[in-house]
């Protein structure tokens, strides 16, 4: 047990290292943050000064080492633009974030998988039709487009709701909606084939004859053996959470970090825009492994594979 | 009075059909058998009589328990009868099981249902039933989940969960088909024991004649969708008559035998949503004439007590073993 949380944990610390060293690389490739934040019209002596206390003029292994080393002592760089640490600039987006993708995360699975469920207790009938038309239509639609359209809905035709900004908690519904559109559709279609999968098994049939009704069934027999494959695209999720976020928060103009990589990204800040994908993968790798945690809890099956790694 | 009446029982799915009206009675405390090969409708029977069908499944006929209508009756009063009045045992123990919830819990959980006993008291009666159906050490192994268990064992917790309603009548849907045969043969000397002690009655279906021989007063034989003959175990298999049930019989190897080649059944089932005009058995029947090509023979009431659907039955004692004329099924 303690071998396989050891051999997790260092899967876990080698994903985060591959996604710092590719940003490291591309980062690096993709433009001259010299050129970009003192503007082309700078001249070459502050642009070869600036390349120089930046260590920009060293070759890049020689750089990519010296960020391995100071991030060994968690030491997180600062903000080309301002000297600001890049650690405490990014921390001070992330409750904004937050304020976002909690709500957000909370009714995609208080709809998405009620309705999935729904869908697959009611199968062929128009309840069925309509969960999966609409989950379709959620999934397929990119946010951008339904964050302007619901702007262009809610914000500028009936004057309902703000249309950006972050002053009260009537600027954060429109966001919140647009990232929860296509968890829901996603969610609501995979606990719909979950569950019809898990209402085929010969053990609902046990349960059933057991003289059990209906609803004992669904909720202590098909329940909690959908929940496996449930929690899974919910791991995903999380993840795509923080994607969707970046994309959101710029429609919205929410200051939260997804904003900020767009912005330090733009500016080729590399302290700040390397700081954002660390806290980004960690957040991706801890709900893998909240997942297989999650996974041992529901089935006795996996718990025993993993005791026995 | 019988205690389990089926009256013209008939299944379709999709508009297929595949019950062409059942009738079978199973009297308080007696075992029957019902035997065919696969897909002749032995499991879909009993599952379209407690209910248990998927709802694609369009059920007509009558299923009447102790005086009460199952077929189209509401939701609780079919729940009513399951479990507590008739129990069902399956094809493949391991997956008839809930994954996810230890065997104590899922026999707990009738205890609970039909009995009414709270947590302390079902667990002491949990562990005496499984003690009972010969799990060892069965105070550890009740918190334990079926896939640490073999096939047999699990067979073993489902029979014990069936009795933990104390049923009148037990539903064994081929019961010992996905086990291998010392596990077989300890299954049926169970259920046989457990019959005898707990005086329940018993619905044995199976592809197997021995076995329901071991276990049964008497027997039905199906063939796509219809029983073909019923009637004691003793005349039935001394002399079975239905053409169809003679097959069986000479296609099961002798121990005691020579080196005979067995003698088959020539052909297929046929494909339920294209069965033969008259007699579903005709075109595998060596016996068939024009007339069975053309009309469907009813199951009818025989001097010797057995009923038979057969316009051309195979003579009422057939001395053992050499009468070959009789049964070339070439």
């Amino acid at each position: 047990m303690l071998n396989y949380m050891l051999t997790r944990l260092l899967r876990a610390i080698l994903t985060i290292l591959l996604v710092m060293t590719f940003a490291f690389i591309v980062l690096r490739m993709s433009g001259d943050p010299a050129a970009i934040l003192l503007g082309p019209d700078a001249p070459t002596d502050s642009v070869a000064a600036f390349r120089a206390k930046w260590g920009l003029d060293d070759p890049i292994w020689k750089q990519y080492f010296a960020y391995l080393k100071s991030i060994a002592g968690l030491d997180f760089g600062v903000s080309m633009r301002d000297g600001s640490s890049a650690i405490v600039l990014v921390l001070e987006r992330v409750p904004a974030t937050l304020a976002l993708t909690v709500p957000t995360m909370i009714i995609q699975l208080g709809i998405g998988i009620p309705a999935g469920v729904y869908a697959a207790l009611h199968r062929q009938t128009l309840a069925d039709r309509g969960v999966i038309m609409l989950s379709i239509f959620g999934f397929t639609i990119p946010s951008f487009v339904l964050g302007l359209l619901f702007v262009l809905i809610f914000a500028v035709t009936l004057g309902w709701l703000p249309s950006g900004g972050q002053d009260s908690w009537r600027h954060a519904i429109l966001p919140i909606l647009t990232m929860s559109v296509g968890g829901i559709g996603i969610l609501a279609r995979f606990s719909r084939s979950a569950m019809i999968e898990v209402l085929g098994q010969p053990y609902i049939r046990t349960a059933m004859a057991k003289g059990l009704s209906w609803r004992d069934v669904v909720w202590k027999h098909a329940l909690p053996n959908a929940s496996v494959p449930i929690v899974t695209i919910v791991g995903f999720m999380v993840g795509s959470l923080i994607a969707g976020a970046v994309v959101v928060e710029s429609i919205f103009s929410w200051p939260g970090i997804g904003r900020l990589l767009i912005v330090s990204v733009s500016n080729r800040d590399l302290a700040v825009v390397q700081c954002l994908l660390l806290v980004i993968a960690s957040t991706m790798v801890i709900a893998n492994l909240c997942v297989d945690f999650a996974y041992g809890l529901l089935d006795p099956r996996l718990r025993a594979k993993t005791a026995a790694h | 009075m019988s205690y389990v009446s089926i009256r013209d029982l008939k299944v379709s799915f999709d508009g297929v059909q595949v019950l062409h009206g059942v009738d079978l009675d199973v009297a308080r405390g007696e075992a029957v058998g019902l035997v065919g090969e696969s897909g002749c409708g032995k499991s879909v029977t009993w599952l379209a009589a407690l209910g248990l069908l998927p709802g694609k499944a369009s059920v007509s006929g009558s299923v009447i328990v102790e005086g009460h209508e199952l077929i189209n009756a509401p939701r609780p009063k079919v729940e009513a009868v399951r479990g507590g009045r008739i129990a069902m045992i399956f094809q493949d123990p391991s997956s008839s099981l809930n994954p996810v919830r230890t065997v104590g819990h899922q026999i707990g959980e009738s205890l609970t249902l039909h009995r009414g006993l709270d947590r302390r008291a079902g667990r002491v009666e949990t562990i005496r039933l499984l003690d009972m159906v010969g799990i060892p050490d069965a105070a550890k192994r009740a918190d334990l989940y079926p896939h640490e268990f073999s096939g047999g064992q699990c067979q073993r917790v489902m029979i014990a969960m069936a009795l933990a309603g104390e049923p009148d009548l037990l539903i064994a849907d081929e019961p010992t088909t996905a086990l291998d045969a010392t596990i077989q043969a300890q299954i049926l000397d169970l259920l046989a024991m457990l019959r005898r002690e707990m005086d329940m009655g018993m619905v044995f279906i199976s592809h197997d004649l021995g076995a329901v021989g071991v276990v049964c007063d008497r027997v039905n034989v199906m063939y796509a969708g219809k029983i073909v003959e019923s009637g004691e175990i003793g005349p039935m298999f001394d002399a079975p008559r239905h053409p169809y049930t003679r097959g069986l019989f000479d296609a099961i190897p002798r121990l005691d035998g020579g080196r005979d080649r067995l003698i088959p059944i020539n052909g297929t089932v046929p494909n339920p949503s294209a069965l033969p005009s008259g007699c579903a058995f005709a075109p595998r029947c060596t016996k068939a004439s024009d007339f069975c090509q053309a009309h469907a023979p009813e199951l009818k009431p025989q001097p010797d007590a057995r009923n038979l659907a057969c316009f051309h039955p195979v003579a009422p004692v057939a001395p053992q073993g050499n009468a070959t004329e009789d049964r070339i099924f070439a």
